[in-house]
């Protein structure tokens, strides 16, 4: 990056110290920290839509529907992670390239020949010829997706559960204003229903933060696999030679974790305070108490 | 604006025409000198080179893709790229599912490395999952510790987790050498595997025929040689 950092294994001290923490790999390094932040600024509300959907579906009184959400909830968290993460995601690629193939080969046949997974190279998504870049993109949009299935699952239960914890009383009394069950649905149960959606989802949102090493799985570099790759050992072979550093680069993670939940934190507590407001809850009665 | 939809209507057709030529190498880049990720973020070492000369040779366009070694074959087989160049043995094993060149570097030793010259590799040996070394272990009747990665093999014997570690004598040379006495050699070296060679998919004979005519080009005119020399120091077997 700097001139004086033409020859690493001539330099030594600081000037040592900021060449290596400006190498290529160390820009890569802190590009996956934008990566993971940006997963999870998309996962999240990916996450929370799914559910959502998920619970409203389990709540449906048309059967198949209900089932249809039921199952959902029920068989995604009955899978571990990493096996979800390991098959889901390479059968959701071949799927993509199976049904591009029947569009885009001109003899498509069957691709699973034994062991190996074989369309034409048209059919390849992205395209083998395409930049790295969209390999990468290709990739991300894979995490993404299946973070949201994973995520919503749990996320369904949550807000099926907060659904339900709705009084009834309150149902009821829309009702009989004249409300029809769409109208009491947004108008009364969606809203109050978050307070007790919070806490639940609220774990989720922690568990999702440190769900991102599964990403290196996907093919796409996190920063727990930087920090791996960057802190061990490395011989005169590499252009900054050094001993085995993981303890430092993982305190480093670690520092990063902390700060970021305890900032979720603080954005999760303010939030169930104004969920809070007017809702006849504990902590809504304790904000009703302390106004008056 | 018409002119820019154009340009990428048209790059995006001269993409899918290139298409068939271009060839993805898949590497593990943690295993240096054979492959690694350099300080520049780029795959770099011994295969980086002799993958780059034989994709001229063959007159490949050659991109470098990184995977995991634990599902390097299932990703091969799958698809995600066209050839592995990480390193690997050719042995009976994996040969039943995959495809090999022949070999571009030579059958070589593997060998034992812990931090004192008596130490008992019939003890708990640590090695890299899925290689030969670590069937060699389980097989020797000592305790197995697997790892995913070569590097933390190493770091399992100076953090006393195992007693040693066995890997390939190439890649341990050069950490052994820059440990400042702290690791040793240790044992008799063992003869593994018949030399490193290209996996390719079973059903891809045309390149991997491709592949031995390079391969047998730059053996011929002793540039391989000179490959392995530069990278692996002149003690090294050559062809």
């Amino acid at each position: 990056m700097f001139a004086a950092c033409a020859d690493p294994k001539a330099i030594e001290g600081l000037t040592w110290l900021t060449c290596y923490l400006t190498s290529g790999k160390h820009l890569d390094f802190y590009w996956s920290f934008v990566v993971v932040l940006g997963l999870l600024a998309i996962t999240a509300p990916a996450a929370l839509t799914m559910g959502f959907l998920g619970a409203t579906a389990a709540r449906s009184r048309f059967l198949p529907l209900s089932l249809l959400g039921k199952g959902y909830a029920a068989i995604v968290r009955g899978v571990p992670d990493i096996v979800f993460f390991l098959f889901f995601v390479i059968a959701l690629d071949q799927g993509i390239e199976y049904l591009k193939s029947l569009a885009v080969c001109d003899d498509p046949g069957w691709p699973w020949q034994g062991l190996e997974f074989r369309v034409c190279q048209e059919a390849k998504v992205p395209l083998g010829a395409s930049p790295a870049i969209w390999h990468q993109a290709y990739g991300f949009g894979l995490a993404v997706f299946t973070f949201a299935i994973v995520f919503g699952a749990f996320a369904a239960n949550v807000l099926y559960g907060a659904m339900g914890a709705v009084p009834k009383a309150q149902l009821e009394t829309a009702e009989a204003y004249g409300m029809s069950h769409a109208q009491v649905f947004r108008r009364i149960l969606v809203p109050q229903m978050w307070v007790y959606a919070l806490p639940g989802l609220s774990n989720l949102w922690m568990i999702l933060i440190k769900a991102t090493p599964l990403l290196f799985l996907l093919g796409v570099k996190d920063i727990v696999y930087w920090a791996r790759e960057l802190g061990g050992s490395k011989t005169q072979a590499y252009e900054y030679p050094h001993s085995d550093w993981r303890l430092w680069y993982f305190l480093g993670l670690l520092v990063f974790y902390l700060c970021f939940t305890k900032v979720s934190e603080i954005v999760l507590t303010r939030l169930s305070a104004r969920l809070s407001r007017g809702q006849a809850t504990a902590a809504g009665e304790a904000q009703r108490k302390a106004a008056a | 604006m018409k002119k820019l939809l154009l340009a990428t209507a048209l790059v995006a057709i001269s993409g899918a025409a290139f298409a068939q030529d271009v060839v993805r190498l898949g590497t593990e880049g943690a295993y240096p000198p054979f492959n690694f990720i350099n300080d520049a973020g780029e795959v770099a070492g011994f295969e980086r080179e002799v993958g780059d000369e034989l994709c001229k040779r063959a007159a490949l366009t050659c991109e470098w893709v990184t995977n995991e070694w634990d599902s390097i074959i299932p990703n091969l087989q799958s698809g995600n790229y066209d050839v592995i160049i990480a390193g690997m043995s050719i042995t009976d094993e994996r040969d039943e599912v995959i495809d090999f060149s022949q070999n571009y570097f030579p059958p070589a030793a593997s060998a034992y490395v812990a931090l004192t010259a008596d130490a008992d590799i019939k003890g708990t040996v640590s090695a890299q999952v899925s290689t030969i070394q670590a069937g060699y272990v389980a097989e020797s009747g000592a305790t197995l510790l697997e790892f995913a990665t070569p590097d933390e093999s190493i770091a399992a014997v100076r953090n006393g987790e195992a007693v040693a570690v066995f890997a390939d004598k190439d890649f341990l040379a050069p950490i052994v050498a820059e440990s400042n006495g702290e690791l040793t050699f240790v044992g008799e070296e063992v003869q593994l595997g018949g030399g490193v060679g290209l996996g390719l998919r079973e059903s891809d004979a045309e390149l991997k025929e491709k592949f031995n005519a390079a391969i047998q080009s730059m053996k011929d005119d002793g540039s391989l040689n000179a490959l392995i020399e530069k990278h692996f120091g002149p003690e090294t077997a050559k062809f």
